[in-house]
């Protein structure tokens, strides 16, 4: 898995609630068996006028200029910033690749659904979790200052804003520690083979018709 | 000490190891796989030199992208084609059970994984498939994963997590005739919000819960996914034992009465105690319909559109603004007066038999009213389709002009042939209403089946408590 350490990163802010997994990917882009390229299909349905399908050649697009990731201002945006409940909706990981493919390194908001929070670590995207009424000056801040940056030190724990306030954020201790060294957790787990066979041995006997 | 809640119980029996932060490797016995979120698993299985750990464990099936129409000619989306055929291909070579899309067996993977008894009380279920929710209704711990999860559970048969909070959703009292369990899971969604659970697992009970049939219970965890928790539970008792008699995967008889008296464990135990509790009256919830693009936008089907003017914070207001645009309707229109343009019956929330008993009764002898271009039933699985064509519903759905298909998630997420178009209209018995989640620019209300058929039959919602037929 890829590392996350320091992050220096331009931000585009987008000002909803509730982002689900079907506009950040939309389905009809699922059917595919590899991990990379969803990043030009990256909230499909807002961000293009034309209908999407997998496939198409991205010049003959239409961008929709409304959406806040086609604006010039926001373009190689590393970090998005979202109000609450991002990522609800189905457990498609295909979400986190699609925005890690399009070159987001973390999604700030002030709550994450569960599937999607979980999924991030897996692909070196940060979650950050900020209360809402530090997300909510942040997307003021972004929307008033062109070329906004933050950056964000997970050894830290803290979101550095331009004027260096330092905002502290919470992180598992244990995820911490995978993403900074960029650790393959079946790795991790597999050097506990010896624990599982024994814990499988036990179930066994203890409820057979489990394991027919 | 206070007593073990059912979710504490499920938690513990399956901790392999414990890390000083918590994080516990928990040992999962059931591994449902399907065509979507399984082909970047394997693959990397491949790449990274690993087996499986276990296969026995894993049941697979293709139920998203597969036609609900004639199957011999087999799916003409070649990119369709190539997802299921992947899956066909690692089943294969790793020898994992699976039913192929002609298989009798075949069906939605939540459908499925209780039919069969591949689901089982005690159980931890996962599925790279967020409605794996469903599966909490009989008593299993049983949760969505992503692609990576899926491939560490396929590598080491484990997972590592961390615990979630205990919730209670208590539905107290009797349901009156013409709510039904999609309503009640709708009210509650509605009290407590998309968010509402979570980081929690929620145990559902009260007398309304403990009276449902266990595909009413199957509805109503299905749905804890969108209250925001990841798992929904619902204590076992008889009515889930006597499900499992004769199942084929579920314990033998020699095997069967140890297997029952530890079923009969697993329920919270009487001091335990919940971090939150919610309570609802269910005598006071009425059949529910959505009228915007998140599960919580929800009312009565007695209700209105509401006024985002009355919303309580600016975000919330905007949020409605932007749902109302989006389905096209103008606040304090009677949800009766919402007229629709398709009807989907179907989906791991409603395609159970019962689902399409219910909805065949407000059919029977009625016809789908002009304005409906189309009105679909989609059984969950080839084993339910059979049961009600015996019992001769498909009959009552076609004279009616419903078109009876093949099973598969179909509508629900429109990924196969089966979609809204844009600006369309659906009365929905699936569980999401988000943008375009049935077609780009389609415009869904989740609803019972019940409701989905009355509506058909009149062009517009109905409250079913107002017509003679009764459930
Ligand atoms: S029926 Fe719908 S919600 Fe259920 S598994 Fe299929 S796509 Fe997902």
């Amino acid at each position: 898995m890829k590392s996350f350490t320091v992050l220096d990163g331009l931000v585009a802010p987008m000002d909803r609630a509730n982002v689900d997994t079907d506009a950040i990917i939309p389905k009809q882009f699922l059917k595919s068996i590899k991990r990379s390229g969803f990043g030009v299909n990256l909230f499909d349905s807002w961000r293009y006028l034309d209908p999407g399908e997998p496939g198409q050649a991205i010049d003959s697009r239409q961008p929709n200029p409304e959406f806040i990731l086609n604006q010039p201002r926001y373009a190689g945006a590393q970090i998005l910033l979202a109000r609450e409940n991002f990522g609800c909706g189905s457990s498609r990981e295909h979400a986190v690749w699609a925005l890690d493919d399009y070159g987001f390194r973390s999604v700030i908001s002030s709550s994450f659904a569960d599937i999607f929070f979980n999924n991030s670590f897996k692909s070196g995207l940060l979650p950050v979790v900020l209360s809402k009424d530090i997300v909510a000056r942040l997307i003021a801040a972004c929307e008033q200052n062109e070329g906004y940056r933050l950056t964000i030190d997970l050894a830290k724990q803290v979101v550095i804003t331009p004027d260096n306030e330092q905002i502290t954020f919470e992180v598992d201790e244990f995820r911490k520690h995978c993403l900074l060294e960029g650790l393959d957790d079946i790795g991790l787990t597999l050097a506990h083979a010896d624990e599982i066979r024994h814990y499988e041995e036990r179930r066994r006997s203890e409820v057979p018709w489990q394991f027919n | 000490m206070a007593g073990k809640t059912l979710y504490d119980k499920l938690w513990d029996s399956h901790i392999v190891r414990q890390q000083d932060d918590g994080t516990v490797l928990l040992y999962i016995d059931r591994h449902l796989v399907h065509e979507v979120t399984s082909p970047q698993a394997f693959e990397g299985l491949a790449i990274a030199g690993r087996k499986p750990w276990r296969t026995s464990s894993m049941l697979a099936v293709a139920d998203h992208n597969v036609p609900t129409t004639a199957r011999e000619a087999g799916i003409s989306d070649p990119v369709s084609r190539l997802q299921v055929d992947t899956l066909d291909n690692n089943c294969d070579s790793h020898g994992i059970v699976e039913f192929k899309m002609n298989d009798a067996r075949q069906g939605i993977v939540h459908v499925i994984g209780p039919e069969q008894g591949a689901t089982l009380p005690g159980m931890t279920v996962v599925c790279g498939d967020s409605h794996t929710s469903t599966h909490g209704a009989f008593g299993a711990l049983a949760f969505g994963i992503g692609t990576s999860e899926v491939e560490h559970v396929m590598a080491t048969q484990c997972l590592l997590q961390k615990k979630s909070r205990n919730m209670l959703v208590r539905v107290n009292g009797e349901v009156s005739p013409g709510t039904t369990a999609k309503d009640l899971v709708l009210a509650i969604i509605g009290k407590i919000g998309t968010a509402g659970g979570n980081g929690c697992t929620i145990e559902f009970g009260g007398d309304a819960i403990r009276a449902l049939s266990m595909e009413g219970r199957m509805s109503v965890c299905n749905m804890s996914i969108e209250a925001g928790a990841r798992a929904g539970l619902v204590a076992v008792d008889e009515t889930t034992i006597e499900y499992f008699k004769g199942r084929p995967f579920a314990p033998s008889k020699e095997q069967w009465e140890q297997a029952a008296a530890y079923w009969r464990t697993l329920r919270s135990d009487d001091d335990a105690v919940f971090d939150s509790v919610v309570e609802l009256d269910a005598a006071s919830i009425a059949p529910q319909v959505t009228w915007g693009t998140s599960p919580e936008m929800v009312t009565s089907v007695k209700g209105a559109v509401p006024d985002p003017a009355t919303a309580d914070t600016e975000v919330r207001k905007e949020g409605m603004e932007r749902a109302l645009e989006y389905m096209d309707l103008k606040p304090n229109t009677p949800i009766t007066d919402i007229k629709l343009d398709r009807v989907f019956i179907g989906s791991c929330t409603n395609s159970r038999i019962e689902d399409l008993r219910a909805a065949a009764a407000m059919v029977s002898n009625r016809q789908v009213a002009d304005n409906v271009k189309q009105a679909l039933v989609v059984p969950g699985s080839g084993l339910v389709k059979k049961q009600a064509e015996e019992e001769g519903l498909d009959q009552v759905f076609r004279n009616a002009g419903f078109e009876w298909r093949e099973p598969g998630c179909s509508m629900c997420l429109a990924m196969n042939a089966d979609r809204l178009a844009p600006g369309e209209r659906c009365a929905s018995t699936s569980n999401r209403n988000f943008e375009g989640r049935q077609g780009q620019g389609g415009r869904t209300h989740l609803v019972s089946p019940a409701m989905a058929a009355a509506a058909a039959v009149a062009g517009h919602f109905v409250d079913i408590r107002d017509l003679e037929v009764r459930l």
